[in-house]
């Protein structure tokens, strides 16, 4: 069943049970606005979404607002964007000036409505909000209160998309309080850090505290990546300043996952960087030729663990070679050891001898590949995957 | 068909009929007002002073529901006499007994008296303050004993439940009450019957019926006085509706500050569930109801019918955008009927009485009675129900009595904190939904506010935006820091700071809040400020030009000082002074030092002589 209607003068026909929000969007009529997000509920809290719908006895939220056969409504109308000045207004009336410094500059829904608007900064006699500026002593997600505009989408996206019930509202009216279970600290609420609040967040009231002071949205470039993680293959951009990745961020058209990752997609990146990381292959020097001539020539090193001071495990001299010891070879080298190896066990003990693991932690592509090496180049039926434990 | 109920059918329409009742009696008043002055202790008396006597089964002493003269409580009513007792205590209770059941000597310092002729007036309904009103919802109230549904049963009392169920089809009742005029008694006057049609033709079920009993204007107490004086009519108002718009389960919504009310109503519920008026096949017919109350946490926006429904289903008391209606999708989702307390208790009435009945009650357009909680600078605070269409000015000067000590009239707010003030010159508006609303007053839910020559305009309009700031939900910011701002603004203006343009400001944020805020609280808070402003803006500019409070109520615009000539130098004043800002020696005019004087006022009131003035 469709439902036709008039927006701005325009006919509109859409699918009946939509919202004027929809039915504007399906027909390209911009609706600003800031509590709705597509994934989550409608709860008609900013306001900025009002239109005028003829006969209504006030203007009406767009985003909640069934649409009705014959309606007229006007999305643009002088009262509409007067209305519109005024919320914002209000908001700015109790929100800190300071884009300049903040970390969401340029990447945030209230500035590009204060800008679109021509609103300007509101001088007053009245008070304005002094919380405490991260106050929550979590690993990720910032918190600055200030800044709020209550708009409730954390809270939303933490109860409906992750199912947690961390955020809520505490107190009412102008002390309205965005807090963490009984205001408590967010790991005492229930939270499992999987950033859902800070993606949905539209301004810098929650962001993302590993990355404060790395860059903001004009400074970093988006990469988009499929998460090592698991094999659930969750996209995210992967935001890289100078070569470097100071942030993860949601990709909201990621096929599998949309906006949801969890802590080890969102946070778990700072091994990219870490000195501790293998970046090259190491193979036992017993099993490699001409040792000293490749560490003489400079092709090869002997592998000294970086970072937190370890010393390989077995308190030797780096620099004297045993059979035991790591050499940072190149890949060719490697893979052709492994490739040895393999077929020598084969000829010596038939295919039977392997038995292969794969893992949850490889995409779909890579295990399937993974299962073509093991049947038709190793020849054995042996394999099983970590997720079947 | 199922058994018949045992309630004797009585033509007879006349609401205040006590035939059915026991021949002597003695009513004492045991709501929440009475109690709070110690009527309980006067009722353990009465009964202790006829044991005495061996009157015991001769006059029954019975509990009863709010006379609605709350300023002369605790009442006693004698019957069948109808001596009308006030401000009785438990020393009184000797004289009652041996001087009015024991030797039929009426007990005349305890009766009213006229305010101007001082003549004691002995029947209650020849009383100023009872002579206009018209009680139908209240018309068990001092009447029954609510905790016993037998006193309900004689008083005609589930009747019309019973020709509901025996002789009418839901779409029957629903055109019984649209065809009463109806209209919803929560302030908004929407046409019950319309209502109920529009949740009985919502294709979907379960369907729910709610009572909104969270009545939480500032001194107003209608429902409260309702539920605590006469539970049942309320019930039997809501299993019509359920049946009517097809619903199995209810909520009565009470605020838990209620606890006379909650409790009366658990009696009534067990007691009409023990009689089989709830629960399956109610009195043996084929349809099941049964009712629950849920208790409110405090919260006045809950008193917003969509936030009290997110509080009967455990979220945060945030009211949600309409369209959908209640109507359409409610309770969890659900087709659900909201009524006020009022408004349900209306309905028996109609149903027994019929349609046409109610529909001569009252205004055109507006039939019916309105009740009204009446506080404020008036002689007799209390609890009214009068025909739709009287005019304030009756409401104010014949059953309030008028301002006290002959002072001046300057306004009456209605409907509580989202309504509007209203000066003299309006004083001849009927008072019904329409008249109230062209006015640029509301009706609201029935909050009557007085306000004298005494009363600081720009500081009553503050008391009430601080209420709405108070009690705002925080869900919306035109409500949220509109209401915050306006507030500022308001105490900027009585701190003396205001300007010509803070004037403007105000009607700038009223404006904003008015279009852009999510519920009735938001869009109506500004009300009582631009009434305020509109009818008595040359006291908000002598606050802001003269840098003067002509009511002299604004502690910052304000001094207290000494008439040297009066004073006589008692010193009552220099030793009650909370600061010590009186200063002077024995028989000596004495001096008020400015800087100290925290301009409380107490002065002025201990001094025999007048010779302490505000300036």
């Amino acid at each position: 069943m469709t439902v036709t209607l008039t927006i701005n003068g325009q006919k509109v026909t859409t699918a009946e049970g939509s919202t004027i929000l929809e039915a504007a969007r399906s027909a390209g009529i911009y609706i600003p606005t800031l509590c709705h997000h597509p994934d989550l509920s409608n709860v008609g809290a900013c306001r900025i979404c009002v239109v005028e719908v003829v006969g209504a006895r006030n203007l009406q939220t767009a985003c909640t607002t069934p649409i009705a056969e014959g309606m007229v409504v006007y999305t643009d109308s002088e009262i509409v964007r007067a209305t519109r000045r005024f919320v914002l207004e209000m908001l700015l009336s109790d929100h800190p000036n300071d884009c300049m410094t903040c970390e969401v500059s340029g990447d945030c829904e209230l500035q590009d409505l204060v800008y679109d608007y021509g609103v300007k900064w509101p001088e007053h006699k009245g008070k304005r909000h002094n919380w405490e500026i991260d106050p929550d002593p979590n690993p990720f997600v910032f918190i600055d209160r200030n800044k709020c505009i209550l708009c409730g989408r954390c809270v939303r996206a933490c109860a409906e998309i992750q199912n947690r019930d961390v955020w809520n509202f505490a107190h009412r009216g102008f002390r309205t309080k965005l807090v963490a279970g009984a205001d408590q600290f967010m790991l005492d609420a229930r939270c499992e850090s999987c950033g859902q609040c800070v993606a949905y967040c539209p301004v810098g009231a929650l962001y993302d505290k590993m990355s404060l002071g790395k860059g903001r949205a004009n400074q970093v470039q988006k990469v988009r990546t499929t998460c090592s993680y698991c094999g659930v293959g969750c996209n995210f951009d992967l935001n890289v300043r100078d070569g470097r990745i100071v942030r993860v961020t949601s990709a909201p058209d990621a096929p599998v996952n949309g906006m949801a990752l969890c802590v080890k997609g969102r946070y778990g990146y700072d091994y990219v960087h870490h000195p501790d990381r293998l970046t090259a292959p190491l193979v036992r020097a017993r099993w490699l030729q001409g040792v000293e001539e490749k560490l003489k020539g400079g092709e090869w090193q002997v592998f000294v663990p970086q970072g937190n001071g370890r010393d390989g495990g077995d308190g030797s001299d780096h620099l004297t070679v045993t059979p035991d010891t790591f050499i940072q070879t190149d890949w060719d080298t490697a893979l052709d050891v492994v490739a040895r190896k393999f077929a020598e066990e084969k000829r010596l003990h038939g295919s039977g001898a392997f038995g292969m693991l794969a893992s949850a932690k490889c995409t779909n592509e890579e295990n399937y590949l993974f299962n073509k090496f093991a049947r038709q180049i190793l020849g054995t039926n042996t394999i099983d995957h970590c997720a079947r434990l | 068909m199922g058994e018949q109920t045992n309630v004797r059918i009585v033509e007879d329409a006349a609401l205040t009929s006590t035939k059915d009742l026991p021949s002597q009696w003695i009513a004492v008043c045991m709501g929440t007002g009475c109690v709070s002055s110690a009527s309980a202790e006067v009722r353990q008396a009465l009964i202790q002073e006829l044991e005495r006597h061996g009157l015991s089964s001769q006059v029954e002493v019975r509990r009863t529901g709010c006379f609605g003269f709350c300023a002369a409580g605790p009442i006693v009513v004698i019957h069948p006499d109808e001596t009308f007792y006030t401000r009785v205590t438990p020393a009184d209770v000797k004289d009652i007994v041996e001087q009015h059941i024991l030797a039929n000597r009426r007990v005349e310092r305890l009766m009213y008296r006229d305010p101007v002729t001082k003549v004691p007036i002995e029947k209650w309904y020849e009383i100023g303050f009872y002579s206009k009103q018209q009680r139908i919802v209240l018309h068990n109230c001092g009447i029954i004993d609510p905790e016993n549904i037998d006193h309900y049963l004689a008083r005609e009392g589930y009747q019309a439940l019973h020709k509901v169920l025996s002789e009418m089809t839901p779409d029957q009742v629903i055109d019984e009450v649209i065809r009463s005029g109806l209209r919803g008694r929560g302030g908004g006057g929407f046409p019950t019957g319309l209502k109920w049609k529009i949740t009985r033709q919502t294709p979907r079920w379960p369907k729910y019926v709610i009572c909104n009993a969270d009545e939480g204007d500032p001194g107003a107490f209608m429902d409260r006085s309702t539920l605590e004086g006469d539970p049942h009519s309320v019930i039997e108002g809501m299993i019509i509706a359920a049946y009517a718009i097809g619903a199995r389960y209810g909520y009565i919504y009470c605020r838990a500050e209620y606890p006379l009310a909650i409790h009366r109503l658990q009696v009534a519920l067990d007691q009409a569930r023990q009689r089989g008026f709830l629960g399956g096949n109610i009195r043996g017919f084929d349809f099941s109801f049964d009712l629950y109350i849920k208790e409110g946490a405090g919260a006045f926006v809950c008193g917003e019918e969509t936030a009290l429904m997110a509080s009967i289903q455990g979220d945060r008391g945030n009211p949600w955008p309409r369209p959908p209606y209640p109507a359409v999708s409610g309770l969890w989702g659900q087709p659900s009927n909201v009524n006020n307390v009022k408004s349900y208790a209306y309905v028996p009435h109609i149903i027994r009485l019929g349609a046409d009945w109610f529909k001569q009650l009252g205004a055109p357009d507006n039939p019916g009675t309105a009740i009204f909680a009446l506080t404020g600078m008036v002689n007799n605070t209390g609890l009214i129900e009068v025909p739709m269409g009287i005019t304030l000015r009756e409401i104010i000067y014949d059953i309030g009595g008028g301002i006290p000590d002959g002072r001046k009239f300057k306004a009456v707010q209605t409907g509580g904190p989202l309504g509007g003030c209203l000066p003299e010159a309006y004083l001849d508006t009927p008072v019904d939904f329409d008249s109230l609303c062209a006015a640029g007053a509301v009706m609201g839910s029935g909050g009557m506010i007085v306000a004298d020559e005494t009363t600081c305009m720009v500081e009553f309009a503050k008391y009430f935006m601080r209420f709405a700031c108070d009690e705002s939900c925080g869900k919306c910011p035109p409500c949220r820091i509109g209401s915050t701002r306006m507030l500022e603004t308001l105490e900027c203006i009585t701190a003396g700071l205001g300007t010509l343009e803070d004037l403007d400001y105000l009607r700038y944020l009223a404006n904003g809040m008015q279009k852009g805020s999510l519920c009735a609280l938001g869009q109506l808070a500004p009300s009582p400020v631009m009434s305020a402003l509109r009818h008595f803006e040359d006291e908000f500019r002598a606050h802001i030009e003269e840098r003067r409070c002509p009511a002299g109520k604004c502690h910052a615009l304000i001094t207290y000082e000494i008439i040297a000539d009066l004073c006589t130098g008692c010193m009552v004043c220099a030793r009650n002074c909370p600061t010590n800002a009186i200063r002077g020696e024995k028989r000596q005019p004495h001096v008020i030092d400015p800087a100290l004087c925290e301009r409380c006022g107490l002065c002025k009131e201990l001094c025999k002589f007048d010779a302490i003035v505000v300036r």
